[in-house]
């Protein structure tokens, strides 16, 4: 493969997206942990919530941190690297993402400082606003995006003039069903991350014996709430699975690795697609299930990849392989969420070794189960960014050199991997310093505005002693 | 419609060179002082409100982008590594607050990030500034000047003034928020900036007048233009006085003003191009919709509550920062 700088930008967009994609998904769902932690607390007043809730919002506020930064970046990135895409459709994508940046910063700017440092100057009630209104920011943000990208991938509402995409309808733009479906299915993604990394932690701590009280209840609240959203998150996969069938054939036929039309069609499990002979190799398939996936039908006939041309067919092997990983990651977490939920409502969980393992080690599957998620649905929509309107090739800044490109890569590269080591390298010494016996006091240095500031050097002995002195 | 943005987006980017401008001034003189008691005051002194200030930076870049997409396009496209090596600095820097504060072995990495990526993003911003002055080489709308278009002398020589600049306005905010050695070595480096400044625009003039800038040309055509040099050069005298008789407050108004005066002239001569001299505002906006969708949430409702904040969070860290604060 030659590297072009179209090859160049292509591989720098996945890079510094599938980055930032990380905390805010993180960020996201632990936004909501903490917003219900905050309402348990107030409800009930029982001291472990709080301690839970205090240890939660330091790692919150380092992931946030980090995906402030990383986010930046992307403002940017489309005018630098994809200048006919910002062009032709910034009338569109410009609006969308301002009132990301408008909303996102209007709520969580506003009421993080108060979250972190306001403790003891606000009423309890507001304090739980504003935990409330940092949650309600940070789905607002996500909203936008998915507005943004669905409108790339089924573009409505909108009219070509001269060489611009002009909006004539915002209702469709915004209120597009495939933006409903596909931000239930981003929110719910992001709330069982943050499930599973709470859950992966109590895990840890029980395994290790310490923070029992608190672990317990981190274990007993992510392990529930996973059980419950993971069949939901299924409706919803299945209800995207829908919107690619009927929006983006080519894209539902490369997901299955179907390359020729079939009636009824088969469900390839898994194989290895092969697009030189257009066939799989070592497929295992089911007869007639890919028609009652597809169509909720035993007799439809579906679309084969060679319907299309060859210049308009996507990849095959990561969407198909992508779309598999995820699934898969979405089993092991069923069965981790299902089997885990059953123990503790016996009261048989701590004996568990096993599956007490099984649940730290699990942290990484959201993350995978995310980022192959959004693999299928990118690579999948190629060779197209604007979905049947605008190629890739064609939206790339028309002049950018090879040189630029791969230096801009390398920076990126260099500098996130740098940042991503010292950030995580923090966010471990947080959890294992662990909810430490003392409520935070409100330092006279802590100020707002400064998410990362809430993590203090350890002292010397390991203890956590109190800032300011 | 298109005028409402335009005169959001002169907010949004005049906010975030004032705001931002000054951060990046401390952690450029960062990189002169010696010893870390007074590192560690000039850290507390931008600390609180660097993040709200560099939010600026991307409401101007979302609006652009949104209200005149084809400015952002071309400019974005054409200054691709110069924003690159901005993006760079500023993210350096950014983490450089919160990861110097816990480490002491590797400090000095961060201490050089700190330092060299807000040398680093002033002089891109200055050069992409001067580049635009000069005028970018544009055909049919896009930009044709190649990889290193922007390079010549009269940018780089407005990166160095901009740094310059940023550096005053650092100092003098140094003197109005510090106490003891830092606001000393503030006073101090006051004069030598601000003479630095005076040498930079009076070779800009000279410059300008040398080439025959276009700019040039609309500043001799328009004379009421010249409200703005004057506002500043009365601002200058202010400064000069207020330094002299150690008064800690007015130091920072008076080259804030300086900023004001240098923004609108350069708006001014712009006027109505967003691009000097090939594309216009009107040329630039985005249809009637896009802007009236922006207009009636954000512009009306979120707009004027993100100034708001800003006022609160500028007016809850006022005054001195106490020196016993750190618990670095």
């Amino acid at each position: 493969m030659q590297l072009t700088a179209l090859l160049l930008s292509r591989l720098q967009w996945a890079f510094t997206i599938s980055f930032h994609i990380i905390f805010p998904a993180f960020t996201i769902g632990l936004a909501a942990w903490l917003m219900v932690l905050e309402v348990l607390n107030f409800a009930t007043g029982r001291p472990a919530y709080r301690l839970v809730f205090e240890f939660w919002l330091k790692i919150f506020g380092v992931a946030f941190g980090l995906g402030v930064v990383s986010g930046i970046v992307m403002a940017f990135q489309f005018g630098t690297n994809w200048s006919e895409l910002s062009r032709m459709s910034g009338p569109i994508q410009g609006p969308l993402l301002s009132y990301e940046t408008f909303t996102g910063f209007a709520l969580e700017a506003s009421f993080f400082g108060i979250l972190l440092f306001g403790r003891s100057r606000v009423r309890p009630w507001f304090y739980l606003f504003s935990t409330v209104m940092v949650a309600l920011g940070t789905a607002l943000s996500a909203f936008w995006i998915m507005a943004n990208n669905t409108w790339m991938q089924v573009p409505v509402g909108y009219a070509s003039e001269q060489d611009i995409f002009a909006p004539t309808d915002w209702f469709k733009i915004v209120l597009n069903p495939v933006v409903w479906v596909r931000f239930a299915h981003m929110l719910l993604a992001a709330f069982l991350t943050g499930a599973f990394c709470v859950a992966a932690t109590g895990a840890w701590y029980l395994l290790r014996d310490r923070f029992a009280a608190e672990a317990r209840i981190m274990l007993r609240m992510s392990l529930y709430l996973a059980a419950i959203l993971l069949p939901v998150q299924l409706y919803f996969g299945h209800l995207n699975g829908d919107y690619i069938h009927e929006h983006q054939p080519a894209k539902f036929a490369a997901i299955e690795a179907r390359w020729h039309d079939e009636q009824p069609a088969a469900e390839v499990l898994i194989g290895i697609p092969d697009p030189a002979t257009e066939s799989n190799k070592y497929a295992l398939s089911i007869p007639v299930l890919g028609s009652l996936i597809a169509s909720m039908s035993f007799t439809s006939k579906e679309v084969g990849l060679t319907d299309f041309p060859r210049q308009d067919r996507p990849p095959v092997l990561i969407p198909f392989f992508a779309f598999r990983i995820m699934v898969g990651c979405w089993l092991i977490m069923l069965v981790l969420a299902w089997t885990g939920s059953y123990l503790i409502a016996k009261g048989r969980i701590e004996e568990n070794r096993p599956l007490l393992w099984a649940t730290f080690l699990s942290f990484p599957l959201p993350f995978i189960a995310i980022l192959t998620g959004w693999f299928t649905a990118e690579v999948g929509r190629q060779p197209w960014t604007i979905y049947g309107v605008l190629r890739t090739a064609d939206a790339v800044t028309p002049f950018l050199t090879v040189r630029s490109a791969t230096v801009s890569l390398v920076v990126y590269c260099v500098i996130y991997i740098f940042i991503f080591a010292f950030g995580s390298f923090y966010i471990h010494r947080l959890l294992r310093t662990g909810p430490v016996g003392h409520l935070v006091l409100p330092s006279t240095a802590a100020v707002p505005n400064r998410p990362m500031s809430v993590i203090e050097p350890p002292a010397a002995d390991g203890l956590h002693v109190p800032v300011g002195e | 419609m298109a005028m409402f943005w335009i005169s959001v987006l002169a907010i949004s980017i005049l906010l975030y060179v004032l705001l931002d401008g000054f951060d990046l001034g401390v952690g450029m003189i960062f990189g002169v002082v010696r010893g870390e008691p007074q590192r560690d005051a000039l850290i507390s002194a931008v600390a609180p409100i660097w993040d709200g200030n560099e939010t600026w930076l991307v409401v101007s870049g979302v609006i652009l982008w949104g209200a005149f997409p084809i400015v952002y396009s071309t400019l974005m496209s054409a200054f691709y590594l110069p924003v690159l090596m901005m993006l760079a600095g500023l993210i350096l820097r950014g983490v450089a607050f919160e990861f110097r504060s816990k480490t002491r072995r590797m400090r000095w990495i961060w201490n050089a990030s700190f330092a060299g990526g807000s040398l680093v993003a002033a002089f891109m911003q200055g050069l992409m500034v001067g580049a635009l002055v000069e005028g970018l080489p544009l055909a049919d709308g896009r930009y044709v000047g190649g990889e290193f278009g922007w390079l010549s002398p009269f940018p780089v020589l407005c990166g160095i003034g901009l740094c310059t600049g940023y550096a005053l306005l650092g100092a003098c905010w140094l003197v109005r928020k510090c106490e003891g050695g830092a606001r000393d070595t503030a006073y101090r480096l006051i004069p030598y900036l601000s003479l630095g400044l005076l040498v930079f625009l009076v070779v800009v003039f000279a410059y300008a007048l040398a080439e025959n800038l276009a700019v040039m040309r609309r500043w001799l055509e328009r004379p009421y233009l010249s409200v703005f040099p004057i506002i500043g050069a009365l601002a200058a005298i202010l400064l000069a006085a207020s330094v002299r008789r150690r008064q800690d407050g007015p130091p920072f108004v008076m080259v804030a003003l300086i900023f004001i005066a240098a923004f609108g002239t350069l708006a001014i001569s712009f006027w109505p191009y967003m691009i000097p001299f090939a594309i216009t505002i009107a040329d630039a906006a985005a249809p009637h919709s896009s802007l009236a969708f922006m207009f009636w949430g954000e512009g009306l409702f979120v707009f004027p509550l993100m100034l708001l904040y800003t006022a609160i969070s500028l007016t809850v860290f006022r005054g001195k920062i106490r020196a016993t604060t750190d618990h670095y």
